[in-house]
């Protein structure tokens, strides 16, 4: 059999109780445009439900979007919530709107890259794809 | 991961486990074919295996969520495969299913799994089939499949279950026309889903009728009327999809499907194997490009 590509799968999820998924699908179409399998999770999502969902479809990177602005503790809960579930390596990006100096913060809490909505598409992809083909190099 | 610790999960019921091994049988990796001889024969055997489909925006990811409840309520450990179509163009895809199903999220017994077609004709049927036995070797006695009902390919996969109910509603207009036909050669229950809709009674007698109509030989179709939004009338699919089970268990129905399903994934995997060759035959080939290529084939395969 001819040797396939490697489908990247990856989660797109929305922490928090901001109602507003546009970003998310969005993200989630251009993803899907660019050849990645994309599972979406819907809006108001819990840090552990997010983990769990991950764990199950094996993705290779989680992408979260959040307008709220509850970033600083919501995108580090995704972090703990996958550690807890055993699934700590898998990288977690993270978009919305977040001021310079909260990036900082994030990657210092584990965050793998960190999107506003100045980012952009292309870039938001390439992130991805490099998240994605680290975690099945380490993980193989 | 190693094997050994991919076959360990497996057993302990490990999340993290089970969809590792799902996914190297998805890709077949050279680990799958070690993976699905460890598992536990008996336990396949015994699952019940059903196939939800029917067009898009049907609610069969809802009545989904809503049979998972009912047979959780019941103590049984349920897993679901969830297939969406991948773009034809990208090759990427968007499997949404599981937005209806976070319910079951933190719920390590509910197990759901996305799938994507990835344009792989019969190569989706060995790959759903694969993953079907990994969730009943991981101790899940009810798998659903859920498959959008238009293509070829994913009618295919509906033929891995041993039940197989189609999701229909009101004011999807002509897909439903469209479906008819092959309606009865799939479906041994047909569901009128959104019976809070207008136009649901009709679209129930038509299916009414048209159970009738094919109702000679094989038994009587059932249709089960449901508002899956709302959680009614899955008492009572449940009771129909039990009939359908107890029906075909005495008259060896389900083991025949079994035998078709089984030859079904041995043919998809030799026809894989032998397509290499017979590629490389045809590029190899001084022939010349004319007359009807069937005639050229059989002269490729030394069959004239
Ligand atoms: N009114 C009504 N809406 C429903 C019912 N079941 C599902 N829906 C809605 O129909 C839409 C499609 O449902 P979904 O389960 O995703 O359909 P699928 O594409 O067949 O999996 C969603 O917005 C559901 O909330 C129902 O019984 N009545
Ligand atoms: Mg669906």
């Amino acid at each position: 059999m001819a040797e396939q590509k490697k489908t990247h799968r990856v989660l797109i999820g929305k922490p928090g109780l901001d109602g507003h998924d546009r970003g998310a699908k969005f993200i989630a179409r251009a993803l899907r445009d660019a050849g990645f399998e994309v599972v979406y999770t819907g809006i108001r999502r819990t840090p552990d439900e997010i983990a769990a969902a991950a764990v199950q479809e094996d993705v290779s990177a989680v992408g979260l979007s959040l307008l709220s602005g509850a970033h600083l503790s919501l995108f580090p809960a995704v972090v703990r919530a996958l550690k807890s579930a055993g699934a700590g390596d898998i990288p977690v990006l993270g978009g919305g709107i977040i001021p310079d100096e909260d990036i900082v913060l994030l990657k210092e809490a584990g965050i793998n890259a960190v999107f506003t909505p100045g980012t952009p598409v292309a870039q938001i992809i390439a992130a991805f794809r490099t998240a994605c083909e680290t975690q099945e190099a380490r993980r193989n | 991961m190693m094997s050994e610790t991919i076959l360990r999960g497996l057993r302990e019921r490990d999340p993290r486990g089970i969809a590792r091994a799902i996914s190297l049988v998805e890709e077949n990796d050279p680990m799958a074919d070690e993976i699905l001889s460890s598992l536990d024969d008996s336990l396949v055997d015994q699952a019940m295996v059903l196939g939800i489909t029917g067009p898009p925006g049907a609610g069969k990811s809802t009545l989904t969520d809503r049979i998972i409840s009912r047979y959780r309520s019941l103590g049984k450990r349920v897993g679901v495969i969830a297939v969406d179509p991948s773009s034809p163009i990208s090759g990427g895809a968007i499997l949404g299913d599981r937005i209806r199903m976070m319910g079951h999220a933190l719920d390590k017994d509910v197990v759901v799994r996305s799938m994507a077609t990835r344009g792989r004709l019969g190569g989706l049927c060995a790959a759903a089939g694969a993953a079907v036995r990994i969730l009943a070797g991981s101790g899940c006695s009810v798998i659903i499949i859920e498959t959008v009902g238009v293509g070829q390919s994913e009618m295919d996969i509906i033929r891995l279950a041993d039940i197989t109910a189609l999701v229909l509603a009101p004011g999807l207009g002509d897909d439903i026309q469209a479906m008819k036909a092959g309606l009865l050669e799939v479906a041994d229950i047909l569901i009128v889903n959104k019976a809070d809709c207008a136009g649901a009674e009709t679209l129930a007698m038509d299916m009414e009728s048209i159970a009738r109509e094919g109702g000679k030989e094989k038994d009587r179709v059932n249709v089960c009327m449901t508002v899956a939004s709302e959680g009614r009338g899955t008492d009572e699919l449940l009771a129909a999809i039990e009939t359908v089970d107890i029906s075909h268990r005495e008259t060896g129905e389900r083991r025949t499907r079994r035998e078709k399903a089984y030859d079904l994934e041995v043919l998809d995997w030799a026809l894989e194997m032998i397509k290499p060759s017979i590629i490389e035959k045809i590029e190899k080939w001084d022939h010349v490009r004319k007359g009807a290529p069937r005639l050229q084939a059989a002269r490729l395969l030394g069959q004239e």
